[in-house]
């Protein structure tokens, strides 16, 4: 508890203490109205003058109604039509309620706040030999940095010396630690739950891994869900429309049917407490706070709750095939020559490939491992969505996809019996018009994507599988995994504009686009919610992407949609639940049936209720 | 330009909902949001709007709306 709660707690005992007394003394002894105004004034007083007070001062600055205005209005009214133990104990549960809504949202703030606290404090740097400590922002790149068991990697970077286990369960949720040695990278954010280990930083704090998680995680309450703004929207009409009939139902009655001016205005202050909005203004967006502080503890950050309500009405996920589905770590699995040797193949192929960062190029090169003469290797042209064109040893060599071949006019020849490569992608090598044959490479499914999609087919959703590879491969691939639609040999253009065709064809749902970000940004930002997957290198994935997964397990996927649909239904549950029972206590209350106390259950108790429930979206 | 700032003691719900309100009409501020949960407040400025002056404003509006709740600029 806080200061101010704690001296709450004292107003609330002291006055509670005072109000039991009174109550004695006025039953015991038959007392005029004004003394029994005087012993329950000073239960009143004490815990209810800073409600006062805010309410005369809000006033004066033009911010009618609010809570302390209508509290105010109520139990000063109950005083007027002599009420006294009613005014005083209305006042008093208001606080008790306040108190525990106020402690409440406080604990669930602090619990996920801790859950997101992966800022490091210090770095330990060494410079001219010796072990200093600085502010993580004052390293520089390329700087040597100490980490000791127990600390928090507070910068990306390299390991040069030492092996270790990190624990990176803040970071992606999952609670196996990663061992790691020298030569493999370091990423802040993790802690160092093994020995110590000696990191060479690869970039500032600013660009690092952890920065980014916090500030995505920071800034992820500022789009709002509709949910969130029709509460903001509805409390804006609702509390003055609540006041307007609570004065018609204290003014009308009395004067057009002789009722008894007490008796309705009694009843308009029942209104009056019932009207305060505050069960739905705190719990929705306590439910969206809990929901996304929940996902992000299992390494799912969402940017939004705008984002999480679009993810729980998912009706069709998209899938990128490599990186998502499939690992993306590719391995030449079969070399079928045609007029040459296998080494003379995997040659002109690996000096043609060199230049490349595409996975499909880098395992060629790896498969070749000898060294590549650069002066061999002349122009290089890529053409996206085929594959490339390179001049080695003077010669134009193509290397690429059948729609490449087919271009350049050369017919593939197989004569090992392989059909059309049916265990992965293929690429094709041709040069001068001859085909030379064929490289195959086979991509390995991720093992966790098979399990995602079931979950995902069996919660309805339609799943869709884009990739560039070849037919084959990627009709392997979504067979294997029983994808519901594959299409495969697209360019990134084409990737755009079959997600949109499926944005038309949607019914009332969202569409989820799930890649690995890398060549992505148009289809994630184009997607009612781009999913990035294990993006946090890649800058433009982050800031296209309104989902960003920690890690690169398909079977976040699922998991997120999970979390935000029960978290959607607890903001529906808290929004149906607390307006059903404030229409019910106006209604009952309009006609005499309900009391203050029901009236003060109706709002602080539903209010208390509504927290309790919206916590619950935390532990998905 | 977007910047964001901690709030300290902002202990109502509806009051941030109405601080956002505010803020989003005054002069200069392109998008404004108030975060009750965070206790964060984000506030963009149309371009070449002199930030130090418009927060003077924000923290103006803010005085009236919740006078306890302080903005750490």
């Amino acid at each position: 508890m806080t200061r101010r709660q704690k001296k709450t707690l004292v107003r609330i005992i002291v006055s509670s203490v005072l109000f039991a007394a009174a109550l004695i003394i006025s039953h015991a002894a038959e007392l005029p109205w004004w003394a029994e105004l005087l012993t329950f004034l000073p239960s009143y007083l004490i815990v209810g003058w800073d409600v006062l007070w805010k309410a005369a001062r809000n006033i004066v600055h033009g911010q009618v109604f609010d809570e302390c205005f209508l509290m105010s209005i109520a139990t000063l009214g109950a005083f007027a039509v002599r009420e006294f133990p009613e005014a005083a104990a209305v006042m008093l549960f208001y606080q008790v309620g306040e108190l525990f809504q106020s402690v409440a949202v406080g604990r669930s703030r602090r619990s996920i706040a801790a859950l997101m606290d992966i800022r490091p404090d210090h770095a330990n740097v060494i410079r001219d030999g010796c072990e200093t400590e600085v502010s993580p922002d004052e390293v520089k790149t390329g700087e040597i940095i100490l980490v000791k068991a127990g600390e928090r990697i507070p910068l990306d970077g390299v390991i040069i010396e030492g092996s270790t286990s990190l624990d990176t369960a803040a970071l992606t949720g999952e609670s196996i630690p990663r061992d790691v040695t020298a030569g493999e990278n370091a990423i802040s954010g993790a802690v160092n739950i093994g020995s110590v280990i000696k990191v060479r930083t690869t970039g500032v704090y600013s660009e690092s891994t952890v920065a980014r998680i916090l500030e995505l995680v920071e800034s992820a309450s500022s789009r709002k869900a509709r949910a969130e703004n029709f509460i903001t929207r509805f409390a804006k009409y609702y509390t003055p429309a609540v006041v307007i009939s609570a004065v018609l139902l204290a003014v009308l009655p009395p004067l057009l049917f002789s009722g008894e001016w007490a008796e309705w205005i009694h009843r308009a202050l029942i209104f009056l407490v019932v009207s305060c909005p505050c069960a739905l203004v705190i719990s929705v967006p306590l439910s969206f706070f809990c929901g996304m502080g929940g996902a992000s503890k299992k390494g799912v950050l969402i940017k939004g709750s705008t984002y999480l309500e679009a993810l729980s009405k998912a009706e069709t996920i998209v899938f990128d095939k490599t990186g998502t589905l499939t690992s993306g770590s590719f391995e030449v699995s079969a070399i079928h020559e045609n007029g040459v040797s296998k080494a003379e193949l995997l040659d002109i192929a690996a000096l043609a490939e060199s230049y490349s960062d595409h996975p499909v190029a880098r395992s060629i090169v790896r498969a070749h491992g000898g060294h590549i003469d650069p002066a061999r290797i002349g122009r290089v042209t890529e053409l996206a969505g085929q594959g490339l064109e390179a001049e080695i040893d003077g010669r134009t060599v193509c290397a690429g996809n059948a729609r490449l071949m087919e271009r350049i006019g050369v017919t593939p020849v197989c004569r090992h019996g392989c059909g059309d490569c049916v265990n992965g992608t293929c690429v094709h090598i041709a040069s001068g018009g001859k085909y030379l044959g064929h490289i195959m490479i086979s991509d390995l499914v991720k093992p966790g994507s098979e399990k995602a999609i079931a979950e995902l087919k069996r919660s309805g959703v339609l799943t869709v599988m884009l990739t560039g590879d070849s037919r084959t491969a990627a009709e392997n691939v979504g067979a294997r995994l029983r994808i519901d639609e594959v299409h495969s040999e697209l360019l990134p253009e084409d990737k755009v504009s079959i997600v949109e065709g499926l944005l038309a064809k949607k019914r009332g749902g969202t569409l989820a686009f799930a890649g690995d970000g890398i060549n992505d940004a148009p289809v994630l930002s184009r997607a009612d919610v781009g999913i990035a997957m294990g993006a946090l290198g890649s800058d433009a994935a982050i800031e296209a992407a309104d989902v960003v997964l920690t890690d690169d397990d398909p079977a976040k996927i699922p998991l997120a949609l999970r979390i935000s649909k029960k978290t959607m239904r607890i903001v529906r549950q808290n929004i149906v639940f607390a307006l059903a029972v404030k229409l019910a206590v106006l209604v009952l209350g309009a006609l005499g049936f309900a009391d203050m106390w029901i009236a003060v259950f109706a709002d602080v108790g539903v209010a208390v209720l509504a927290i309790l429930n919206a916590i619950r979206a935390m532990k998905a | 330009m977007k910047k964001t700032f901690a709030l300290e003691d902002l202990d109502c719900a509806n009051c941030a909902a109405k601080m956002e309100n505010g803020i989003k009409k005054l002069d200069g501020v392109k998008d404004c949001s108030v975060s009750f949960m965070t206790q964060r407040m984000t506030v963009e400025a149309e371009d070449g709007v002199d930030l130090d002056e418009l927060m003077k404003r924000v923290v103006k509006l803010c005085r009236k709306v919740e006078p306890d709740m302080r903005i750490k600029l």
